[in-house]
């Protein structure tokens, strides 16, 4: 086509990037800027009209031309098999496409592994003492002698400095 | 097509005048609907151009009826209703094309190609004047050609590489303007003001591009003059378009946007290359990959800073950025600088084989290099055997293959594909062949050969240099082996008796499966010409079947084990022959478009047919479905996708298919001491014991196109790749399509991972592989294996392109990407700290005790 020089002229282009798509792809229509489309020319019988846009779940139209009553046409929504009284379409559902990521929550760092790392340690650190104060101290004793003998080295013992008991 | 840009109106709608396939269309431009239509078929006319002089309501055809039968048509444009009809016998004769010079006259050539005949239609009144083109050039011979300009007065003809631009006077003589030896092209014409008109002329020399801007009836006046350094990796110039802006000094400038022979678009503005396209990479025909060279030590392929002091400006740049201290200017250096040199980019292969070079034959015929790290063109080089010349008219590309892929010579040689193309658009079209190294994109060397194209095998050996052997079936059905040396031919003549292969004849409906017979005899015969026998044919009938869909196993699939234990600890064994070939054929009636037939007109069959013996393994008739079909085959298993017209909705169906004649090896005992045939030889020719298993789902969306992801050792799951419609991707997990799918799976079904049965297919958001984007013109989608076994590689080309990794059963094998190493460390310190403290207050503690 020939340039338009500084003077041409706009047509009223596609506002969206909707593609309505009549059987799988024999013809392919955008939306008017108020949002309507047309097909023109369409035999009569059955045909399948699918909506693609980003965003949005629309569920593709089954579409019946009469043969009889020309202009009549019948639509049907093929996922839930809902009639539709007048061609508007309008998407069953919104699709996110992306996780929403969770938002911070001490709960996630706690049951994390580092968390459970840390949990730990303050368990043995601090609950196990308190059970072993309740002990009789000569039972505590006799527990250290007896592992003692048993070879178990103790940590104390293990540590430069330690094992003076 | 012819598109006639008009300035026509009909209540505010404008009209596009568009002539195509013998039929004159006026199209409106608000929702295109066609207002009318005028068939020139049945008049055996010969439509040359298309003219709407400008400010008048009438369309002018003009053509010639036979080879020496002008007409003129003269249509009302808002109506389409003939007005005129007039036509003239020239005895002369007519060649080529014509070139609308005024409103009412054209020019064109008799039938020897030396006159020149200024053919006027005003008034209804044909006149023909006769200029021989030797009377204006002094020199020339041979035929001419013209090259249609829409610019009023001005027309071009080439003799033999020479272009001679011709001028029409108002007083209807011919005059040239100029005669170059380049390639020239014509812009059309821009009214710039009232009744003016200014064109481009572009002159593409060698290295450099000369483009004038002249008005039309002002030849020998310059508007423009600019000469712009052109490489010669794009080819010719082939069309150009200009468009002008009012300079600040109120006087005219121009741009001009030119398309080049490799279809990649320049715009060129006061002497320079405002930006460059490359939109060869649209029409991209065949992909494969390559791998990137082995990283020596020593040896850096990055570009490294070489002097102290760039290392040190890249250094505070990077500074200036932390402490937000930079200008937009840095930041965009501190941009460029980190992708330079990212892990990404860098030509060299990684440890996990994410970057490879993605090798694309594009429709230009330019074969492109591009990175996966981030998609920029490594090299490009435009095919000289794919270009038009004297011997290869129409070139078509077709296909890419990897021809030699060095492996223990991965250091000192560079890996090469071959580019196939063929010379025409018939079948028997002389095949052009032409070998490019991947690493620095030249081309090796490039064959012509005398022989067609119509099969290309790739073989799985393999020579010495590591070339691949391969078969060219040509249209007379010799086959041909290349690489055609001594030692191919040797490695060959071994598994002569070996070789199987098959071809489908979609116009008959027959599959053909044939073997090698011997050397060629007759006029053909060379050392690498074999003929061809024909072992097996199934033939589908033709009023019943129409094979619309053929699909084979990939040659490189890696299948990692046979057997597939199921719940109750029982094992299946896949029958994974790779000689398969799944076939869908309709009803001749239901091979139109979905919903153009009643459910009882259409049946769709499904095959799956052994290609060595020809015998049919399985078939499964859908009664009440169509096409188009969309199918996947992998390991034993074939994914198909169909319309059903019962339920006016698609379907998805899965085919297992699994070997009985290993079944009875469960028992250990067995194993151990009594007899099994896992040791004996598999045959082809012996009856295979096959069950196969298929189950249907309903799919919401129309499909364009599906892959299945593959990895090096075929130990992940697998998903499909869907590509939709709506140019989207879906990853669909293959678990929901296993025909042991029940409505109430057992605990044990439910442990080996069984989903329940649903009647349609779940379509997860989160699983869109191009989640919020769209891949426009989606046409394939190809899947490479990483080296990492968790993850593939998938680009899908059409209008755009897009590449991602993909890991189907999420990384299992190496740390994600997210993973939070600064968490870790901290954690570590906190706890080591921690340990410190509590064993010196324990010490203490143990002191005091000791010292109560």
């Amino acid at each position: 086509m020939a340039g338009l020089g500084t003077k041409g002229f706009v047509l009223p282009g596609k506002t969206s990037n909707v593609k309505v798509i009549l059987n799988g792809g024999q013809i392919v229509t955008y939306l008017r800027p108020d949002g309507y489309f047309s097909f023109q020319n369409i035999p009569a019988g059955t045909h399948l009209i699918e909506v693609a846009a980003i965003g949005y779940f629309f569920s593709p139209v089954r579409v019946d031309v009469s043969a009889r009553n020309p202009g009549k046409v019948q639509a049907a929504l093929t996922e839930n098999r809902r009639g539709l009284s007048e061609l508007v379409l309008e998407p069953l559902r919104d699709e996110q496409y992306y996780e929403i990521r969770e938002p911070f929550s001490i709960m996630s760092v706690v049951k994390s592994p580092m968390g459970l790392m840390v949990g730990f340690m303050l368990v043995v650190v601090f609950l196990m003492p308190k059970l072993v104060e309740n002990m009789d101290p000569e039972e505590m004793r006799r527990a250290q002698e007896e592992m003692r003998n048993q070879g178990v080295p103790s940590l104390a013992s293990l540590l430069p400095g330690g094992g003076r008991n | 097509i012819d598109v006639l840009q008009t300035n026509l109106k009909i209540e505010k709608d404008h009209i596009v005048i568009i002539f195509s396939n013998g039929r004159l269309n006026a199209v409106s431009c608000i929702d295109g609907e066609v207002l009318w239509e005028k068939d020139f078929e049945g008049e055996s006319l010969e439509v040359q151009q298309v003219i709407q002089p400008p400010g008048s309501n009438l369309i002018y055809v003009v053509g010639f009826a036979s080879s020496s039968l002008f007409e003129m048509y003269q249509i009302n444009a808002l109506n389409g209703e003939l007005l005129k009809h007039e036509s003239a016998a020239f005895s002369g004769g007519f060649l080529g094309e014509v070139s609308p010079v005024f409103s009412e006259t054209v020019v064109a050539l008799d039938s020897t190609g030396l006159i020149l005949l200024t053919i006027s239609f005003q008034n209804g009144k044909i006149s023909f004047q006769q200029t021989p083109i030797s009377n204006l050039v002094k020199d020339s011979f041979g035929p001419a050609k013209i090259i249609p300009s829409s610019v009023t007065g001005i027309f071009a003809i080439k003799m033999n590489a020479v272009t001679i631009v011709i001028r029409l006077t108002d007083e209807n003589k011919l005059e040239v303007v100029e005669k170059t030896n380049h390639e020239t092209s014509i812009s059309d014409a821009l009214s710039i003001s009232e009744g003016q008109q200014a064109f481009a002329l572009v002159q593409h020399a060698g290295h450099e591009i000369h483009l004038r801007v002249k008005l039309a009836h002002n030849w020998d006046d310059n508007l423009l003059k600019e000469s712009v350094k052109m490489d010669q990796h794009r080819g010719l110039v082939h069309k150009i378009y200009i468009n002008n802006y009012i300079r600040t000094d109120k006087s005219y400038g121009f741009r001009a946007l030119i398309v080049m022979e490799d279809h990649s678009l320049l715009l060129l503005q006061q002497g320079k290359i405002v930006w460059s396209r490359e939109d060869g990479l649209a029409s991209i025909i065949d992909v494969t990959t390559s791998e990137l060279p082995v990283e020596r030590d020593g040896v850096s392929v990055a570009k490294v800073e070489h002097n102290l002091f760039e290392w040190l400006k890249g250094h505070m740049l990077k500074l200036k950025g932390t402490l937000m201290l930079a200008s937009p200017q840095d930041i965009a250096a501190i941009q460029s600088m980190r992708l330079k040199n990212s892990d990404k980019s860098k030509m060299t292969r990684d440890h996990n084989g994410f970057r490879k070079l993605l090798i694309v034959l594009t429709r230009a015929g330019k074969l492109f290099a591009l990175h996966t790290g981030d998609g920029h063109i490594v090299w490009s080089h435009l095919l000289q055997s794919l270009q038009k010349s004297k011997v290869c008219q129409h070139p078509i590309g077709l296909n890419l293959y990897k021809w030699q892929v060095p492996h223990h010579h991965a250091m000192d040689e560079n890996p090469s594909v071959l580019v196939i193309g063929k010379c025409g658009p018939s079948s028997d079209a002389p095949g052009a062949l032409s070998f490019v190294d991947t690493y620095t994109g030249k081309e090796l060397s490039s064959l012509s050969l005398v022989h067609s194209v119509a099969q290309v095998i790739p073989l799985p050996y393999t020579d010495s240099t590591e070339q691949r052997l391969h078969l060219l079936i040509d249209a007379d059905k010799h086959a041909h082996l290349y690489p055609k040396t001594p030692e191919a031919i040797s490695i060959f003549e071994r598994e002569f008796s070996n070789i199987y292969w098959y071809s489908v004849e979609d116009d008959n409906g027959i599959i053909k499966g044939h073997a090698l017979r011997g050397k060629c005899t007759g006029e053909v015969a060379d050392e690498v010409c074999f003929d061809t026998r024909e072992l097996w044919s199934i033939v589908f009938p033709s009023e019943s079947e129409k094979i619309i869909a053929t699909v084979t196993r990939k040659l490189n699939e890696v299948v990692h084990t046979q057997a597939k234990v199921i719940a109750d600890q029982e094992v299946m064994y896949k029958y994974i022959s790779r000689n398969l070939l799944f076939v869908a054929t309709v009803a001749l009636k239901g091979s139109g478009e979905i919903g153009s037939v009643t459910p009882e007109e259409s049946w769709l069959v499904a095959y799956l047919i052994d290609t060595v013996t020809g015998r049919i393994l399985h078939r499964v008739t859908h009664h009440g479905s169509q096409g188009p079909v969309h199918a996947v085959f992998s390991e034993n298993w074939v994914v198909y996708h169909y319309f059903n017209l019962k339920a006016h909705r698609y379907e998805m169906s899965v085919i297992e298919i699994y070997d009985q004649s290993r079944a009875d090896n469960k028992d250990v005992w067995k194993l151990v001491l009594g007899k099994h045939n896992l040791t004996s030889p598999i045959s082809l020719y012996s009856r295979p014991d096959v069950i196969t298993k298929s189950q249907s789902y309903f799919f919401t969306h129309s499909v364009k196109t599906i892959a299945v992801t593959s990895t090096t050792k075929g130990i992940t799951s697998k998903q499909l790749l869907i590509g939709t419609i709506g140019d989207q991707v879906l990853a669909l997990d293959k678990r929901f399509l296993d025909p042991r799918r029940t409505v109430n799976p057992t605990q044990a079904e439910k442990e080996e991972g069984i989903i329940p049965l649903t009647d349609s297919l779940p379509i997860i958001p989160q699983s869109y592989v191009t989640h919020a984007l769209r891949v426009e013109g989606l046409r394939g989608i190809i899947t490479v294996p990483a080296k990492l076994e968790s993850t593939t590689l998938v680009f899908a080309h059409g209008v755009d392109l897009f590449f991602t990794q993909l890991a189907p059963s999420r990384t299992y094998d190496s740390l994600t990407d997210d993973f939070n190493y600064a968490l870790l460390l901290i954690t570590i310190v906190a706890l080591a700290a921690a340990i410190f403290l509590t064993w010196t207050l324990s010490e203490r503690k143990e002191l005091q005790e000791n010292w109560r």
